[in-house]
């Protein structure tokens, strides 16, 4: 019963929060490392693009609410998404055609990207405070939670509570179909297959016919896309804030490095790497300790490693040890 | 020599009592930031007395009070000082009421309000550590000190039969101090204090927080924090993770908010803060309503009250400056005197005009204690059927 009790209380504060952040994160990070892999410069606007397209698919769930849209027990902000990743994904492409294909045409060193990127981000940064303003929006729907902590305890006899809340369930969800449809257009179709040539050696992809045009378009338009569902997850999940997105590009580019930049798949293993070490590090393990030990080896204090203000501090120290190790990341990134 | 001073002292004091002037106080409180939700109804309070004073007529010889409002942020030391700065220098303010949070009042009392030699009368600043701040004499408050919170969270709890609490509080000046007096006092009566662990406002996800909490168990998860910000996220994920179903809630938690964010959830819950069932107080309540404005908002009562004090001591002296005033304001506010209610203001300019002594009793039964801090009543709050009601006083 102790050891369930100690399951339960693991899953309940640590599993289940840090597997939907990992999620969350991943999905981010994928876009940081597309756009890496493949325009080769670090975008620092990713996050500001995620707080603007959030910022359009709350607009977008508001008029339909305000029609009397709902979409049952999932939250209405899922029908809104489509329309959102698609003007996000004009609004991006807008960004390149104006500021970035400048650049691109002149081969400016990746560094000058780097500062353009910043500025780009500061500008949507302001978009999206006159869009939305700066407040805290909740704007999840629908039913709130799958499982109930008091129901659980209730069905199972159990002394901990568990509950999983839709939002979460949604987040895993969505994030596993995004990623499989991803992986399968990186992998099996035509034009994922020339991104995939023109990341590895652009000269080369030019030569064999690819349109660089093209292949930076789409770029644009998926990163936009994953930048929105992910922003969108994040805020059903949590709750919108503009600032809190500029926040989370810390931790999504220490997934993204961590991983291996330019690497899908190390997005993913950082992103949920970066997650769980964020809520491990921080968790007070008093609780399950006591659950599993005997009673003579119970601790006494909390058994927390870090207090939980140093959050953020994790991604940074985990980023630092990767970039001495291991700059190419875990899963052979390009070197940063 | 002496006799010509005497009679250009003399001399001036009667210019000052017979020349009706235009007398400024800035209204220095957090109209955004972490207090928004309450601050209108402060800021309104205190211009209901300063409009109570100029409709009367009877301040200085017919002198009118305006009201100047500064955004204090509640947590940006450096934009309440410039705000404070702004209306002492430009708009030439006499007294200040404000600030609200503790941090930026510590700041503008540092920075402004001793270096320019201006009172300051804060309705809502609790932290402790303002007691003995180097205020020069011109530091007062309507608001009880934390010190005095910590007994009141310590009383309740006890008569509940509570035994072990966690606490979580917001990481500044005032839950920082508010969190120490709890667990002093709590620890002192022999209760546990399993964790006390700060939280930062602002943040979309409180799970961690919540985790941490959630491992160090309890009875009770007392929130010292604000409702606008941190503490509610905590409340939130608390009772979505089963966490924590009781919860304290200290006075920068209690708000219309609660009910609306959370209702039936918290049934069960209680809190204290701020608040006398003294005649004032129902008083007070008829006038905002007659105003349009919630008069037993948090801290509405108090604001109403410090405004009326900065006006009272004004008269007091004969002078609208601070360096004359500050020395009365803990004569008007205590015993003895004939008693002030809230809407009597004229009342008692007449009554100080003709040198009777009063003792302004207000609002909220001010009665000023020790560096010029309210004693402290409270009222003690419980959650029924999806929203709180006051269940006694202390």
């Amino acid at each position: 019963m102790d050891f369930l009790n100690a399951i339960v209380a693991l899953l309940n504060f640590v599993v289940i929060p840090a597997t939907a952040y990992g999620a969350q994160l991943a999905l981010g990070a994928l876009g940081v490392t597309l756009i890496y892999g493949i325009l080769r410069f670090s975008n620092f606007a990713h996050g500001d693009t995620m707080a603007l397209g959030t910022g359009f698919v709350i607009l977008f769930t508001w008029w339909f609410q305000s029609m009397g849209l709902h979409f049952g027990p999932l939250p209405t902000a899922l029908l809104a998404l489509p329309f959102g990743i698609a003007v996000t994904a004009a609004f991006v492409l807008l960004t390149d055609r104006v500021v970035y294909r400048f650049y691109r045409k002149q081969k400016a060193a990746p560094v000058i990207l780097v500062i353009v990127a910043m500025g780009v981000m500061f500008v949507m940064n302001g978009l999206t405070r006159f869009l939305i303003g700066v407040d805290e929006i909740r704007f999840d729907d629908g039913a709130r939670f799958l499982i109930t902590a008091n129901d659980f305890k209730a069905a199972t006899g159990l002394a901990e509570g568990l509950a999983f809340r839709s939002t979460q369930a949604l987040t895993i969800a969505t994030a596993v179909v995004v990623v499989a449809a991803l992986f399968w257009f990186l992998n099996r179709t035509r034009t994922g297959k020339s991104m995939r040539a023109f990341s590895d050696n652009e000269d080369l992809a030019l030569l064999s016919g690819i349109n660089p045009e093209k292949v930076v378009a789409v770029t644009w338009i998926i990163s936009a896309g994953l930048a929105v569902i992910a922003g969108t997850l994040y805020g059903l999940d949590k709750s919108f804030k503009a600032f809190n997105y500029f926040q989370l590009l810390l931790p999504i580019f220490a997934s993204a490095i961590v991983g291996g930049l330019g690497n899908p798949l190390g997005a993913i293993a950082g992103g949920f790497l970066i997650a769980f070490s964020e809520v491990g590090f921080t968790y007070a393990w008093k609780k399950v300790a006591t659950y599993v030990l005997p009673e003579s080896l119970a601790p006494d204090g909390l058994a927390q490693l870090l207090s939980t203000d140093y959050k953020f501090a994790v991604s940074f120290a985990i980023l630092i040890v990767v970039l001495l190790f291991k700059p190419t990341g875990l899963f052979k990134g390009k070197a940063v | 020599m002496k006799k010509l001073l005497a009679a250009t002292a003399a001399a001036a004091l009667l210019a000052g009592a017979a020349g009706a002037e235009d007398i400024k106080i800035g209204v220095i409180l957090g109209f955004t930031g972490p207090l928004e939700s309450i601050t209108p109804a402060m800021g309104t309070g205190a211009e209901l007395a300063m409009k109570e004073v100029t409709d009367s007529g009877k301040l200085l010889g017919g002198s009118t009070v305006t009201s100047v409002r500064g955004d204090s942020t509640c947590v940006d030391a450096a934009a309440a000082t410039a705000a404070a700065e702004r209306l002492v220098t430009t708009d030439k303010i006499n007294a200040i009421m404000g600030a609200d949070c503790s941090g930026v009042t510590g700041a503008i009392l540092a920075n402004i309000a001793v270096p320019n030699g201006i009172v300051m009368i804060s309705p809502s600043a609790t932290s402790p550590a303002l007691s003995t701040a180097e205020d020069n004499g011109l530091f007062f408050r309507t608001a009880p000190s934390d010190a005095r919170q910590g007994e009141i969270v310590r009383d309740i709890l006890k008569e509940k039969g509570v035994s072990a609490i966690a606490i979580t509080y917001t990481n500044n000046d005032y839950g920082k101090g508010l969190a120490e007096a709890i667990q002093r006092n709590w620890e002192e009566s022999g209760g546990t204090v399993t964790i006390s662990a700060a939280h930062e406002d602002g943040k979309a996800d409180y799970s961690a927080e919540v985790g941490a909490l959630a491992s160090a168990g309890g009875d009770v998860l007392v929130v010292a924090g604000y409702i606008d910000q941190g503490g509610s996220g905590i409340v939130r994920n608390a009772l979505d993770t089963g966490a924590f179903s009781t919860f304290y809630f200290v006075d920068g938690m209690v708000g219309e908010k609660l009910n609306e964010n959370f209702g039936a959830e918290l049934n069960g819950s209680y809190g204290a803060y701020p608040g006398t069932d003294s005649p004032g107080a129902t008083k007070f309540q008829e006038m905002a309503a007659a105003a349009g404005f919630d008069g037993t908002s948090a801290f509405a009562p108090e604001s109403y009250d410090a405004a009326a004090l900065i006006m009272l001591a004004m008269q007091a002296a004969g002078s609208s400056k601070s360096a004359d005033f500050a020395g009365k304001v803990m004569d008007v506010a205590n015993a003895p005197g004939e008693q002030i209610f809230p809407g009597e203001l004229a009342k008692a300019l007449d009554l100080i005009a003709a040198g009777t002594d009063i003792d302004y009793v207000g609002a909220t039964a001010v009665e000023l204690i020790g560096p010029g801090e309210s004693a402290g009543n409270y009222r003690e709050i419980e959650f029924k059927d999806g929203k709180y009601e006051t269940v006694k006083f202390r």
